[in-house]
């Protein structure tokens, strides 16, 4: 599978939106967290962007939804948004887990 | 306009003015103030463009400084699509009078995981209006959001936060919505906006598209609830609130020859007033063309721009049709005094026919407009908003003092009266063409039904196109109407002959008289002859009388004498003596 030759490759770039310290986007540091060590340990960088304090960067990277997690790397561009808590949707949307088996769900 | 009236009775509600002609006149003043207003639509129904030109015209003729967030359109496909309406948002953005905020939803790129909401567009929006101190907003169309996010319950909610938040902001915004299936929108959003709702409308009549308005809903105001027919043009939206006809404009009371010397002289000897609506109406064929040709042939040598809008002919056709009667308009042409506007009437929809007149008349700038026929225009609409268009075309031609002619082509076996779109009051003068149809022949009649503010003929005068222009013939009346054409020339043959039989008559008479004359003369002549020779009778008589006297005192001195001398011898024989005398006097009378 493509997705699993990507994991191998390189670092994971990833990025969190938030808006303050809602419980929504502490939940979601948590959760990016637990994932990141799960699946991707030693090979991904997280940046968490507070849009409270850079609100420019919401139109500049075009961020609608709060909690959103950008990978930017490996390509494609991928976001999830929503606090991750649901791992299986979050392996979906990475292409870490095959779409058609999850999407019965 | 009556709204008006009511709002300054109750300045309760705020009103924002969209800046949009007509759609202000509508809602009585614009949008509410401070709140949202849901504009709901098909697509290419116009939501956009009247999103942007609400903030357009907040910006530059209001003061006030608008955010636009964009969810369909970058926003340089947004400044690209309205930069052929005159609006340059790139310059409004410089000048920091407007905020184009592209928000870009791709539901291929977003998986969702768990809770969230939608805090960023709030950031974003937040934003673009604290920067530029905005006063309008437009979320065009909020509703792809419901394409890129699944959890719709989510989403409403959300929704109705960002709804609450505008107006807690103070903003007075706009939200675009498709329109849903017996809903206003897909999403049903108006439940969240419930201060003013507007519908868009692009319909397809008889595969003609027309643009309707209509104000659903607007809470607390008065306003027109019909629906009207809008355009687009290259200055925006322009609505044509019917119910908003200014009738203000001022009469002229100068005058303008027809072209058509006799058609002068049925209309007060001086022809048409300057700037009013003037209708030629009549079946085909019996010279509508040519009469508008006329007039526009005498303006134009008057040196006054002209303007002709043909939905039947060609400009070119029209031009050699014209000269067949006498009427060169080429010069005219050539040197840009006329100008023609052909177009097929089903090539547009009633809306576009109307913007490009507008259009037309500001570059042009005519003093004469010619609309042949108008009745074609019916086919790209209704007949009601074809009367509304040309009732806003009439008050917008009659406010620019434009003197306008329209012909319309009566429909054959309909009433001649009734067919003409139902504009007769918007008509100032109506001249009406009528076939007449008498001893095998179809000729012309025409007739100035009506003619406002002027003494007009009562007559119907025959009408003949000739190869040099029109003219009007004084009418025959004879026992079953107007004569025309052949029996109208017998008519007039039966007059000369009558005419000549009394001349004849007279000479006749005269010469009679003068032989009687000559007759009493000649006896007069006689008579006096007669008597001058009874005269020198009677004269000669008396002379012949004094002879005889002479002769008979002669006689008697001789008598005497002899007497004397016979007395002697008068005892012998007396007799012979007297006897012999008497025969001799008797003598000399028969020789005299």
């Amino acid at each position: 599978m493509n997705a699993t030759v990507a994991v191998e490759t390189g670092i994971w770039e990833l990025r969190l939106y938030v808006a303050g310290q809602t419980a929504k986007c502490m939940a979601a540091v948590k959760n990016l967290n637990r994932f990141c060590e799960e699946h991707l340990a030693g090979k991904y960088h997280i940046e968490v962007i507070d849009l409270l304090e850079n609100p420019r960067l919401a139109r500049d990277h075009q961020i609608v939804a709060i909690p959103t997690l950008v990978r930017k790397l490996p390509e494609p561009l991928q976001k999830i948004i929503g606090d991750l808590s649901n791992t299986e949707r979050m392996l979906v949307g990475f292409d870490l887990k095959p779409r058609s088996t999850s999407s019965a769900t | 306009m009556s709204n008006h009236a009511t709002q300054a009775a109750a300045p309760a509600l705020a009103k924002s003015p969209t800046g949009i002609q007509g759609l202000d006149e509508i809602t009585g003043g614009g949008l509410p103030r401070g709140r949202t207003t849901l504009i709901c639509g098909g697509a290419g129904s116009g939501k956009t463009l009247l999103g942007v030109e609400f903030l357009v015209r907040g910006a530059r003729d209001y003061g006030e400084s608008g955010v636009f967030m964009a969810f369909e359109e970058t926003a340089k496909e947004l400044d690209e699509n309205v930069r052929s309406l005159g609006f340059n948002l790139e310059a409004l953005e410089e000048q920091q009078k407007l905020v184009i905020d592209h928000v870009r939803v791709e539901p291929a790129e977003i998986a969702e995981a768990g809770e969230y909401d939608l805090g960023a567009l709030f950031i974003r929006l937040e934003l673009a209006i604290d920067a530029i101190g905005a006063k309008r907003v437009v979320l065009d169309t909020l509703e792809t959001l419901f394409g890129g996010f699944q959890d719709s319950g989510i989403l409403r909610a959300e929704l109705r936060r960002l709804f609450h938040w505008l107006k807690a902001k103070g903003v007075t915004a706009i939200i675009t919505a498709e329109r849903g299936d017996g809903t206003f929108t897909r999403q049903g959003l108006e439940e969240y906006v419930s201060d003013c709702v507007i519908l868009l409308d692009h319909r397809v009549n008889d595969q003609v598209a027309t643009r309707r308005l209509r104000v659903v809903k607007y809470r607390g105001t008065v306003h027109g609830t019909n629906e009207y027919p809008f355009l687009i043009d290259e200055e925006g939206i322009d609505v044509l609130p019917v119910t908003s006809l200014g009738l203000t404009h001022t009469a002229s009371l100068e005058r303008l020859p027809t072209g058509i010397p006799s058609l002068d002289q049925m209309l007060d000897g001086k022809g048409f007033f300057r700037g009013s609506t003037i209708l030629i109406s009549g079946t085909a064929g019996t010279g509508k063309s040519s009469t508008a040709a006329h007039f526009v042939d005498a303006a134009c040598h008057r040196g006054e721009h002209s303007l002709y809008f043909a939905f039947e002919e060609s400009p070119s056709q029209i031009l050699r049709n014209m000269r067949s009667i006498g009427i060169d308009l080429e010069p005219h042409v050539k040197s840009g005094l006329l100008h023609f506007s052909a177009q097929r009437p089903t090539a547009y929809g009633l809306e576009t026919h109307l913007a490009t007149m507008h259009k037309l008349l500001r570059a042009h700038q005519p003093r004469i407009v010619v609309i042949d026929p108008i009745t074609n225009l019916i086919s790209s609409g209704s007949d009601t908003e074809v009367k509304s268009m040309l009732m806003r075309l009439v008050d917008h031609l009659k406010m620019e003092k434009v003197t306008s002619l329209f012909t319309s082509l009566n429909q054959g076996g309909s009433a001649l009266e009734s067919t003409d779109v139902g504009v007769s009051s918007l008509i100032d003068t109506w001249l009406l063409v009528r076939d007449i149809e008498h001893n095998g022949e179809r000729n012309r009649g025409l007739y100035v039904l009506k003619s406002r503010g002027m003494a007009h003929s009562n007559q119907i005068r025959e009408f003949q196109l000739t190869d040099r222009g029109i003219q009007l013939l004084p009418a025959y009346l004879g026992p079953e109407g107007v004569l025309t054409g052949s029996a109208r020339v017998a008519q007039e043959a039966r007059q000369r002959a009558a005419e000549n039989q009394r001349l004849s008559e007279l000479e006749e008479k005269r010469s009679a008289i003068a032989r009687r004359r000559k007759v009493l003369e000649a006896q007069l002549a006689a008579l006096r002859a007669e008597f001058e020779m009874e005269e020198q009778a009677i004269a000669r008589l008396g002379l012949e009388e004094q002879q005889r006297a002479g002769e008979s005192i002669r006689d008697r001195q001789e008598m005497a004498r002899s007497r004397r001398s016979q007395a002697t011898d008068l005892r012998r024989g007396n007799g012979d003596a007297l006897g012999g005398t008497e025969l001799e006097s008797m003598e000399s009378r028969g020789a005299e």
